[in-house]
């Protein structure tokens, strides 16, 4: 069972005189427990897929299926399906944790989605679970009490990270994780992502322009130009035989990162 | 100097409340009481700040007057704040064709001047302070709505936003939970210039007529009463009074803002 299928899928945004296309016919099957990586530049539509996918945004076209039921932001149930099982890590944590909260209320905030209520797997205790997933992601539980700006930027996606797993999510989507953060704690918090994605069985989906990071944690690539999927495929396979000249020059335009 | 601001402010409106709170108490003469023969009085004793032209005890009226300028801030602020902010918080996060209702509705309040709603009001209901403060409160909201759109529009912007929504937390749950302690700050020092506006603007429906009866001491009476050629001094005490509240509820505000912000606590 495929967790998501984009069939012919374009988002247009803007009236009919000045519109921007930032997808245009894309093709796509993710299927459970893979990892995907979506590369590209930026302007290339990658957020917006992402956005598509945490059910943010509709398509102006084409059909997008959640475990091979059709996805429409308007139909309750379909919607309760994925808010329940899909959860997001952002590129800034500086933007993504709300400054005015502790680190306790931060994490705990998904458990306190009615929409889970239907789940029969939902930690029940949200203080353990916050204390469970903040020791997951390698964080001190005096972390609780504190605010967000007490802590350093890989810190911070830590404790996004943590926030994201507490409902026991099926799907973690990711958009440039590591981008905003110095490249000295890049590799632990890639680390943790591809140890945390093994040891709870997610299917993965990052968004990113860093074909490095891709190659570390992903083991399928697609590559987007202008909103189209210009090539797609097994991560090695792709690194090392692309078929597309943009591939190409992506991955000669990056030095690789040794982990 | 940003401490330094702060500290005038925090002087300026405690001297306020602090006569306020004596008032209640403790006045030197009755405020109320008229003593023909000690009309104009300079200030001495024992009027230390003089008489007006009843013989009404000039420091006694201040000290009461304290207490209706605090009442009118307050009442007007809470009006305003309680009706704008929700109605601005809902316009800031969706609904487009609500948010234009409010808007335009926001823009016809806004042309109708303070005074003349309260002249309105004092028609209907009759001239006091309460009417007054209403009046004052309802020429407030448009001000309060804007602000809290504005300042809810930046938050919802915000990434932390999105995460709520991913996880499927309802909307009133986002506008309690981030939305408004998010916005305080920014409404926090509107609420403080507001305060200070209104209590500007009671003194000047006072002046005019429009809120407190005589019998009723407020600083905007007292410089309706005062009688520039028998004794000015009496006009320049409640101005000062006005002008000293005013300037620290101003300052005050900035202070709030400073406050409430819990990354501005390193800096202190």
């Amino acid at each position: 069972m495929s967790v998501f299928g984009l069939n012919d899928v374009s988002v247009r945004f803007g009236g009919r005189r000045r519109s921007v296309e930032a997808l245009r016919g894309v093709d796509l099957v993710i299927e459970e427990h893979e990892r995907w990586g979506i590369v590209g530049e930026s302007g290339s539509g990658k957020t917006t897929l992402l956005k598509l996918l945490a059910g943010l945004e509709a398509p102006t076209s084409g059909s997008l299926t959640f475990f091979d039921a059709a996805l429409d932001l308007r139909r309750r149930e379909t919607m309760a399906k994925l808010r329940s099982s899909v959860q997001m890590v952002f590129q800034d944590p500086r933007g993504s944790l709300d400054p005015r909260m502790t680190i306790a209320d931060i994490v705990a905030e998904p458990l306190r989605s009615p929409l889970l209520r239907g789940r029969g797997d939902v930690p029940r205790d949200r203080a353990a679970r916050v204390d469970e997933v903040l020791e997951a992601v390698g964080l001190d539980r005096s972390a609780k009490s504190l605010y967000p700006h007490e802590f350093s930027g890989g810190q911070r996606q830590r404790i996004a990270l943590a926030r994201a797993l507490a409902p026991r999510p099926k799907i973690l989507l990711a958009d440039e994780p590591v981008s905003a953060l110095d490249v000295s704690v890049r590799a632990h918090v890639l680390n943790l992502v591809n140890d945390l994605v093994d040891s709870m069985g997610l299917t993965l989906v990052m968004v990113t322009h860093d074909l490095a990071v891709v190659r570390h944690t992903c083991d399928h690539v697609g590559v987007l130009r202008h909103g189209q999927l210009v090539e797609v495929g097994a991560t090695g396979e792709v690194m090392d035989h692309p078929r597309q000249a943009y591939t190409k020059e992506l991955i000669n335009a990056v030095a690789r990162l040794d982990v | 100097m940003k401490k330094l601001t702060v500290i005038i402010g925090l002087v300026c409106s405690g001297l306020v409340v602090v006569a306020a709170l004596v008032s209640l108490v403790w006045t030197p003469f009755d405020p109320r009481k008229v003593d023909g023969p000690a009309r104009f009085a300079p200030p001495g004793w024992p009027h230390v700040l003089g008489t007006d032209a009843f013989g009404i005890d000039t420091a006694s009226r201040l000290l009461v007057g304290a207490q209706t300028t605090l009442l009118v801030g307050v009442v007007a602020v809470a009006l305003a704040a309680v009706i704008g902010v929700p109605l601005g918080v809902f316009v800031g996060m969706g609904h487009r064709i609500a948010g234009e209702v409010v808007a335009r509705a926001s823009d016809i309040l806004f042309a109708l001047p303070a005074l003349l709603l309260a002249i309105l009001l004092a028609a209907a209901l009759g001239a006091s302070v309460t009417t007054a403060a209403v009046a004052i409160g309802i020429a407030t909201i448009p001000v309060f709505q804007r602000m809290a759109r504005a300042a809810t529009l930046t938050v919802m912007s915000q990434d932390y936003i999105l995460a709520a929504q991913v996880s499927g937390i309802p909307g009133g749950v986002i506008a309690i939970r981030h939305v408004l302690p998010n916005i305080t700050p920014v409404l926090g020092v509107q609420a403080a210039a507001s305060f200070s506006m209104a209590i500007l603007a009671e003194a000047g429906l006072s002046y005019l007529g429009l809120s407190a009866p005589q019998s009723t001491p407020t600083w905007g009476r007292m410089l309706h009463d005062a009688n520039l050629y028998a004794a000015p001094i009496q006009a320049v005490i409640p101005g000062v009074a006005i002008a000293v509240a005013v300037l620290g509820f101003n300052l005050l505000g900035d202070g709030v803002r400073d406050y409430l912000d819990p990354r501005m606590k390193e800096l202190r």
